[in-house]
């Protein structure tokens, strides 16, 4: 076993787990590189059909190649998808600047998809390297019933033993690729051949790194047409991954106080 | 490239954090404009910047200038990867400490020049080959708050040499660091020339990065798919590898099946390697589910009643002799009550002291004791670690030491050691069994019927781990006591009232199937245990059988009805489900 055979065997562990402990069950996919994989070893977990419902927390503002690229997928794949629309920006707190508001109303799409399908765990595909709050979550971890995290008091994890209960009304956010890094993703992409939105590659010099919505999410320069230069560059950069992605640098603590909200 | 994970450790104060900031800044981790986001934060509360604000990511462990969870964070050298694990030191968040310790290959242990060693690195050195890391690197921090001193530096490591021995880690290296300066961190120190040793960064790069998974085949059925009429087994393979036309057994049932096909997706049919998340199907169909181990022959895993474990309590509420808790062992969950504990381990001595119960942050010694077979192995072994659940909260972990086949009575303990209670009470072996002694009193139904029902019910109850007796007072009737009726009338139903009455006082649940009570009869059955007895009736389903079973009784059909606590219809496909549910609802523990 190599280090991404490591990877995906204990991620497809925790996603049989989530499945057999945690029902009723959701996961999100937004259609980026990190949920496309995720769905990817969702399909390995499960001998090809992943048993549960995917869900884009859809604020319309998309790019249209990742519109384009999910209708292909959910065709392919034949996912049991199920689009959930957020609340519009009207109805979010309109202090909050731009970036903020996108991922308020995230938060909220994500409570209602919750709350209305009775969920009592989601999959999502958040890393620790992606952000330093991130790297201090756990693989099985409550949320409130108002979907906050109490990021003082989490369950302990060892082993491969989770606690996977939570009262009525509460949720578990389970991530099964917590322990991946951006790099690996890239890997375990070009490995597996697994398809992904054409906007992660260079085109005018520029390209995505991380993809958010198209108003608050900014190219970075990049000369990386391929998968391969893709990781190429990977190995050699220091910038952060999420430098494109507005919500995070709006304060010092915009994206804890984002996650202890309810926030992915 | 391979990732070596490390876990970073050390008392409260000691430097770990700024450790490991210090140890990124010098492989040139920082991201790009974390330092001056940093400056920015340290300049608005108007304190010097501290490195270690670079792991401590919330705010409120920034305000207070401490480490609440446990971080991960990943750097490289040219040799490999490292996962750094950041794990708080204070004494209250020893359970993100053992999180985070679980993953890790090797141990960096931080003590303080100055203080020497602290509570928590006595603590650490202690669950650290408990969680299963058994090396550590130390680095001897702050040594400029001690003048550089090499008498100091020995001191100190002398002291931890001593630990390490006591705990069974190894102490691969020690280095003297001023992590807040860089000296030995990354690159050498000029300040503490009588050093010739490695640095920190150098003795990492000097461990075994290799993650062996030696040891016989274990395969934990971790679910069963089905597919297309397939039933497919799922899991991790633990060790040792497996291939189509393996012969595997299955533990505890024991039974043995062939691999028909290892199952992937995409298909593939290359042998499973240690560690691979597959899928197989069987030859032949046996009974198995989640929780089952199969290995191959020769190589079982031990399937025990009871074992001696060492575990570490992480819950706020303590742990007392006689609880029942959920025992997690590879994917297996079962029942067990703590049955004793041989002693608690004192941290400023590492003697054990007895206890009647464990507290936070614990580490001791004890006897757990399954409701139903556990299938363990032995440490350092995977299979030998477990979790412990209270209800759904993970309460605790720990390794199988030895396994016990029967475990009656705590080790060492005898009959006129007068530090035991002076006698057993009713509370005492309800712990124990996890429910209260109970008379259930059944009769009616079709010839037969109420004799085979006790006997589901028994086997229901006694293998979900409960005490049980059946009670019988016809000879013909297969299985439990048998108690011949004779000529004189009533006294076959008195003597089971009797002997039912006793085990229940023992603590059973005793079932009684006693045709031909009289009124007398079972009033003086219920008095024998008060608030313990219920009287169920079966209805018969043929109106005609009723007076045939019933032979002696001095009631009618409908006033034996009437007289009865509960009447369930004689339905093969229901009455066992509605006893069970009435009986586990009236032995419950309260």
């Amino acid at each position: 076993m190599d280090d991404l055979d490591a990877l995906e065997a204990q991620s497809i562990f925790i996603l049989r787990e989530a499945y057999r402990r945690v029902r009723p069950l959701g996961m999100l996919w937004s259609i980026g590189k990190d949920s496309t994989a995720l769905l990817w070893l969702a399909r390995k977990a499960f001998v090809g059909q992943i048993p549960f419902p995917v869900s884009l927390l859809d604020t319309g503002m998309e790019f249209p190649e990742v519109y384009a690229f999910r209708d292909t997928l959910i065709r392919e794949w034949k996912l049991d998808y199920q689009n959930a629309l957020c609340p519009p920006e009207s109805t979010v707190d309109q202090t909050l600047p731009p970036a903020g508001r996108a991922a308020a109303r995230k938060t909220e799409g994500l409570k209602l998809l919750v709350a209305r399908e009775r969920w009592r765990g989601v999959i999502l595909g958040i890393r620790r390297d992606e952000q330093a709050t991130r790297a201090k979550d756990r693989i099985f971890s409550p949320r409130a019933a108002d979907g906050t995290w109490n990021f003082a008091d989490q369950p302990p994890e060892f082993w491969d033993y989770y606690q996977t209960g939570v009262p009525d009304g509460a949720h578990l956010r389970i991530h099964p690729l917590l322990h991946w890094t951006e790099i690996d993703i890239w890997r375990y992409t070009r490995r597996e051949n697994i398809p992904f939105c054409s906007l992660y590659l260079a085109r005018d010099g520029k390209r995505y790194r991380s993809l958010g919505e198209k108003n608050i999410t900014t190219p970075i320069v990049s000369a990386a047409a391929t998968i391969d230069a893709i990781i190429d560059e990977l190995a050699s950069t220091s910038a952060p991954e999420r430098a494109g992605r507005a919500m995070d640098h709006e304060s010092e603590d915009a994206f804890e106080r984002l996650r202890a909200g309810g926030y992915m | 490239m391979r990732t070596f994970p490390v876990v970073f450790t050390g008392h409260v104060d000691h430097g770990k954090s700024t450790l490991v900031s210090r140890l990124l800044l010098d492989t040139g981790y920082f991201p790009d404009g974390k330092l001056t986001e940093l400056e920015r934060a340290a300049q608005r509360r108007g304190v010097p910047l501290e490195i270690s604000f670079l792991l401590d990511s919330f705010q409120v462990e920034r305000d207070q200038a401490i480490t609440i969870d446990a971080t991960r964070i990943w750097f490289c050298t040219a040799a490999r990867r490292y996962a750094v694990i950041d794990a708080p030191g204070h004494r209250e968040f020893v359970r993100h400490m053992v999180s985070g310790a679980a993953d890790a290959l090797a141990a960096v242990v931080v003590v303080d020049a100055a203080e020497g060693l602290g509570e928590q690195t006595r603590r650490h050195a202690l669950l650290l080959p408990l969680v299963g890391v058994t090396r550590a690197i130390v680095a001897v921090n702050k040594m400029d708050t001690v003048g550089f001193s090499a008498a100091r530096y020995a001191a100190v490591k002398a002291e931890l040499e001593a630990l390490f021995v006591q705990t069974g880690l190894t102490l691969a290296a020690t280095v003297p660091t001023v992590a807040r300066d860089g000296d030995n961190v990354a690159r050498p120190s000029t300040r503490m020339p009588w050093y010739g040793g490695p640095s920190l960064l150098e003795a990492l790069e000097l461990l075994d990065g290799s993650q062996a998974r030696g040891g016989p085949v274990r395969f934990a059925v971790h679910d069963v798919y089905r597919r297309d009429e397939e039933r497919i087994l799922v899991g991790n393979v633990g060790a040792g590898r497996i291939q189509a036309g393996a012969t595997l057994t299955f533990a505890p049932s024991r039974d043995r099946a062939r691999v028909k096909r290892i199952v992937r997706f995409p298909a593939s049919d290359e042998p499973a390697v240690a560690g691979e998340a597959i899928g197989m199907t069987l030859d032949h169909p046996i009974f198995v589910g989640p929780g089952d181990v199969a290995s191959e022959i020769g190589t079982p895993p031990q399937i025990a009643a009871a074992v001696k474990a060492t575990v570490f309590w992480l819950d706020r509420v303590p742990l007392a002799i006689g609880e029942h808790l959920r025992m997690r062992c590879g994917t297996r969950d079962v029942t067990v009550v703590l049955d004793a504990i041989s002693g608690a381990i004192d941290i400023e001595t590492f003697e054990e002291r007895p206890t009647a119960a464990l507290a936070r942050n614990d580490i001791a010694q004890v006897t757990l004791r399954g409701l139903g077979p556990l299938v363990v192995d032995l440490h350092p072994a995977p299979l030998a670690r477990f979790a412990l659940y209270r209800g759904d909260a993970v309460g605790g972990g720990g390794i199988v030491r030895t396994v016990v086949a029967r475990s009656d009575a705590p080790e060492g303990s005898a009959v006129n050691d007068s530090s035991l209670p002076p006698r057993v009470t009713a509370l005492d072996r309800m712990r124990r069994y996890g429910h209260r002694g109970l008379v259930v009193w059944l009769t009616g139904g079709t010839a037969g019927d109420a004799p085979a029902l006790a006997a589901h019910v028994e086997a229901a109850l006694f293998f979900a781990g409960a005490v049980t007796a059946v009670v019988v007072a016809e000879e013909r009737a297969a299985g439990g006591a048998r108690l011949a009726a004779d000529a004189d009338d009533g006294a076959a139903a008195r003597r089971c009232a009797a002997a039912a009455a006793a085990l229940a006082d023992a603590g059973c649940i005793a079932i009684v199937v006693a045709p031909g009570a009289t009124r007398a009869d079972l009033a003086y059955a219920r008095d024998l245990v008060p608030g313990a007895f219920i009287d169920v009736r079966l209805r018969a389903r043929l109106a005609a059988d009723a007076d045939g079973v019933d032979d002696g009784t001095d009631m009618s059909p409908a006033e034996r009805e009437s007289a009865a606590d509960v009447v369930i219809d004689d339905d093969p496909a229901r009455s066992t489900r509605e006893l069970l549910a009435l009986i586990r609802a009236a032995a419950a523990p309260r």
